[in-house]
């Protein structure tokens, strides 16, 4: 085992003390006097917490290892040494000697959680910045103890030394051991997202970088392959309860009245029910399952009359618009399509996704008297904390949000609502409850990603020439409730208990590199079907507003191309102007041996049993630029579709971790294949019925593109960008017009269902 | 009623208490004897999440009623390897950095430690299809391919 190893067993120890057989809770006690305070608020006595002191972002210890307080989260994509390694390069330590205390609100401070693939791009630049501001005071107070000037002083590993004299020298563990740096950092103001703190000390320059673009391996990784790595379902409080959530047969019912005797045979199980929240409990886990599936309640009528999934997007072209905003417009669009020789239109339409988490969500919560303690796995654990706050009636300070590493969320899932359900009933019953939601409540009832409905015109010239360009996404809004768990009314349990919803209208729509003289691109969004508690309410799924509007975007792309009889990758490149953007399509398009052609191929045999193709598509989002390549197979009989090979150019800036880099994005297209070949929500009048994984079909190996080639595009001087999300929106509409090349067929709705793919081919 | 019944696991006996002869073997090892490794997914065994080995086959414990156990010998993922002493797939799981978020991964070990049993050399299909009903949101699809073929080699 090598040293990495052994560390993440002796960091995982010290954070989780368990006996043997039983697992008890036991949350390290407070190493450090700055981090003794229980308080999640910043006071002037916790210099810790206070966001312009530089103690608030790192320690270093009398052991000589190094805490780094990491307000966010690393929702299992490597993360968490990705920004260890960043301030093992600015704070010149060994990588072994970091360590991540992520999360926790009464250690780190809010710095939004995981939340549009910005953990590097923000966080990690700003805790480089720390880590640099901290080398700093650690050589200047080497240079008073060594009696030398400080520009005489070199650092490695946690050692100062006399340059040219190794033998004068102090470890930064002598240096600060356990104690206050003492010093201020320029903080910017804001929390969350927004958060950011600058060092007075210059950083390095990427020529300089050792640990940077090395590629040590995943920290949380062989915990999690030993089965070491706790999850909130993991662990057990002392006298902690079992819950389980009772949710109404039909939507928008709310219980009236239950039987208590329906569940009195089942040892020690209660009843809670609190206004429109219903919920059993026991001790046991399997009892308070059997309470759930025995507990007889008479509910309210309620008739949500959803309207059909299959038309939905009928529905959603016939909605009245409740807000309609033009993101971004240039030139005349309505003159330019009117003058136009030709007009190509086109309409895509992407349907309702779940989260679909592995895991249901689960959550636990400690309430007492003087405070409550909550365990999650949320990806927002400060807002999650607030939100606690504000659903009990609780003082900030006097909540903990304690995050654990979990189920993999992708978006704002349902991990907060469980939280939430759990510090009610903690509250409630006294004792600490955990809430381990079912199957059927993660994809019934966790906030979902919403449909939409892509319009696209363009009008081109006698000269073959793009002059015109409009998209306008239209579809529900996708901020039905928050995107992160801060207020009550953002919460399941917060709607039940009568905390009313504050809706956003809120959509965005991708940033596009393409350069057309007249352009307009807009969303409207539509009501949602269902105001309070509702089993559809919308948030954010990973990459909110990319696959459901790049689908249409990308795919009308390759459509214009078509009526242009252009190649599909000529046809982009030239309308992209910015040379990231160019290098990025063409290296895609180069790796994969692409051939110039127009689409569809020539040589299609409507006889074949099994068409096969290319697409391409490409996307700027931030400053990360990828192009896509997707070669698929289309059996004629079955309808089935499936990614033979794809090709992704990818271009974050500095790169900070190559492999963890390659595999996120690995990983991304993987699930990003099926979201476009499988993944797809139905409900009926008065309820979701995807509540399996086979009413809820989800990519398993047979869909899994088996050859995915990635080449990265490093650019250490530029900053880095993000990637944990950036690629998976180019699968439906690189997939999509590699179908188009196969057949000449045009896919308009995702997923790409084989009976859908089927009747799309019988049709042409 | 509570009834005393006795499992079998890792090698071990374990004497536990029981309300419901019916309850899923993935309560009694998680809720009574304290082994997390195998996890609740959906209760419906169709993810995988909560397998374990039943006298070596890979079985799904939310759909198997512990009454049902018996005197069969029941292996955890703890009972496949450790830290100290890892199995050969767990080893090459590292090497290869499969997982992400590491919630469907008892499932694909105990189901690719089982395959390597009974098949020492197996080929990128077979690997595939050893995995073939097992769910993984991160996408490590592949990752988990590449892992069982190098633990193949190194076998």
């Amino acid at each position: 085992m090598d040293d990495f190893r052994d560390l993440d067993r002796r960091l995982h120890r010290r954070a989780f003390l368990s006996t043997a057989g039983a697992l008890v809770v036991g949350l390290a006690a407070p190493e450090v006097w700055a981090r003794a305070a229980p308080s999640s608020a910043a006071s002037p006595n916790n210099p810790a917490m206070l966001a312009d002191k530089l103690d608030a972002y790192l320690a270093v210890h009398v052991d000589g290892t190094v805490d780094v307080f990491y307000g966010a989260i690393d929702g299992g994509q490597g993360l968490a040494t990705s920004i260890a390694q960043m301030v093992a390069e600015e704070l010149d330590v060994s990588l072994t000697s970091v360590n991540m205390v992520m999360g926790d609100s009464a250690r780190t401070l809010n710095m939004g959680g995981a939340s549009g693939a910005t953990g590097v791009s923000r966080r990690g630049i700003t805790l480089m910045s720390m880590a640099a501001e901290a080398r700093r005071a650690l050589v200047e107070r080497a240079a008073a103890k060594l009696g030398v000037s400080a520009d005489r002083l070199r650092v490695a590993d946690g050692v100062v030394f006399v340059d040219g004299d190794a033998e004068k020298r102090a470890t930064y563990a002598e240096l600060i051991g356990d104690k206050s740096f003492g010093s201020d950092v320029k903080w910017n103001g804001q929390w969350g997202n927004g958060h950011d703190a600058k060092g007075a000390a210059p950083v390095k320059k990427p020529a300089d970088y050792k640990v940077v673009g090395t590629s040590p391996r995943r920290a949380d990784l062989s915990r999690k392959v030993f089965g070491e790595q706790d999850f909130p379902g993991d662990l057990k409080l002392p006298g902690m309860l079992h819950a389980r959530m009772v949710r109404p047969p039909v939507a928008g019912a709310v219980p009236v009245s239950v039987e208590e005797a329906s569940i009195a045979h089942i040892p020690d199980a209660r009843v809670v029910h609190i206004k429109d929240l219903l919920a059993v409990v026991a001790p046991k886990e399997w009892n308070a399952v059997r309470a759930l599936r025995a507990l007889k309640a008479t509910w309210s009528e309620s008739a949500p009359n959803f309207p059909d999934h299959d038309h939905v997007h009928d529905y959603i072209r016939a909605a009245a618009v409740t807000q309609r905003t033009i993101e971004r417009e240039n030139g005349d669009v309505d003159a330019g399509l009117k003058s136009a020789a030709k007009i190509v239109a086109g309409e895509y339409e992407y349907p309702t996704h779940s989260h679909a988490s592995m895991g249901p969500a689960c959550g636990l919560a400690d309430v007492r008297e003087d405070g409550a303690t909550i365990y999650t796995s949320t990806q927002k654990p400060h807002y999650a904390a607030d939100g606690i706050a504000n659903l009990l009636g609780l003082p900030r300070e006097k909540v903990r949000a304690v995050w654990m590493y979990g189920t993999g969320s992708y978006g704002r899932n349902d991990q907060g609502d469980a939280t939430a359900d759990a510090a009610v009933l903690s509250k409630t019953l006294g004792a600490p409850v955990r809430v381990q939601w079912m199957r059927e409540e993660a994809l019934g009832w966790d906030p979902k990603g919403t449909a939409a409905v892509n319009r696209l015109r363009a009008g081109i010239d006698a000269n073959g020439d793009v002059v015109a360009y409009e998209l306008i996404s239209k579809g529900f809004s996708r901020e039905n409730v928050a995107t992160n768990e801060g207020r009550a009314a953002a919460t399941l349990a917060g709607q039940l208990l009568g905390f009313p919803p504050e809706p956003k209208n809120t959509f965005n729509i991708p940033f596009a590199s393409y350069t057309f003289p007249d352009n307009r691109v807009g969303w409207e969004t539509v009501a949602p079907l269902m105001e309070r508690a509702s089993p559809l309410r919308s948030t954010h799924l990973r990459d909110p507003y990319g696959p459901p509007i790049l689908f249409g975007s990308e795919s009308f792309m390759d459509e214009i191309a078509a009526e242009l009889k252009m190649d599909p990758v000529a046809f982009r490149l030239k309308y992209l102007k910015h040379p990231r953007d160019i290098e990025a399509t063409r290296l895609a398009a180069e790796k994969a041996g692409w051939v110039a052609r127009a689409s569809p191929r020539a040589d299609i045999d409507r006889s074949a049993d099994v068409f096969e193709g290319r697409g391409i598509a490409f996307r700027r989002h931030f400053d990360t630029f990828i192009g896509v390549v997707a070669e698929v197979r289309v059996h004629r009989a079955s309808g089935v579709v499936r990614p033979t090979r794809i090709v992704c150019a990818h271009d974050c800036g500095l790169i900070v971790n190559p492999e963890t880099l390659t595999h996120v994005i690995e990983r991304q297209l993987v699930y990003g294949t099926g979201r476009t070949t499988v993944e797809e929500l139905h409900w009926d009048k008065d309820k979701v019925t995807s509540v399996d994984w086979i009413k809820y079909p989800v990519l398993h190996m047979e869909h899994a593109p088996p050859k995915i080639e990635i080449h990265l595009i490093s650019r250490p001087d530029a900053a880095p960008s993000g990637a944990a999300e950036m690629a998976l929106g180019l699968v439906p509409a690189a997939m999509g017009n590699a179908v188009f090349d196969a057949t000449g067929v045009r896919l308009r709705r995702v997923p790409f269902t084989p009976a859908r793919v089927k009747e799309a081919l019988e049709r042409a | 009623m509570t009834q005393r019944l006795t499992l079998n696991v890792n090698g071990q006996p374990h004497d536990i208490a029981i309300d419901d002869p019916d309850m899923p073997l993935l309560y009694a090892l998680r809720d009574d004897l304290g082994l997390n490794n195998p996890r609740f997914g959906c209760g419906l065994g169709q993810c995988g999440a909560c397998t374990v080995h039943i006298d070596g086959e890979p079985t799904r414990s939310c759909a198997m009623p512990v009454s049902a156990v018996g005197d069969r010998a029941v292996t955890t993922l703890h009972g496949v390897g450790s830290r100290e002493k890892p199995h050969p797939l767990q080893a090459a799981w590292i090497e290869e950095q499969v997982n992400q978020c590491g919630y469907c991964i008892n499932g694909w070990l105990m189901e690719g430690v089982a395959l390597l049993k009974r098949n020492p050399r197996p080929s990128e299909a077979e690997a595939r299809e050893a995995f073939s009903e097992l769910i993984c949101r991160c996408g490590t699809h592949n990752a988990a391919v590449r892992a069982v073929l190098r633990a193949a080699q190194q076998a």
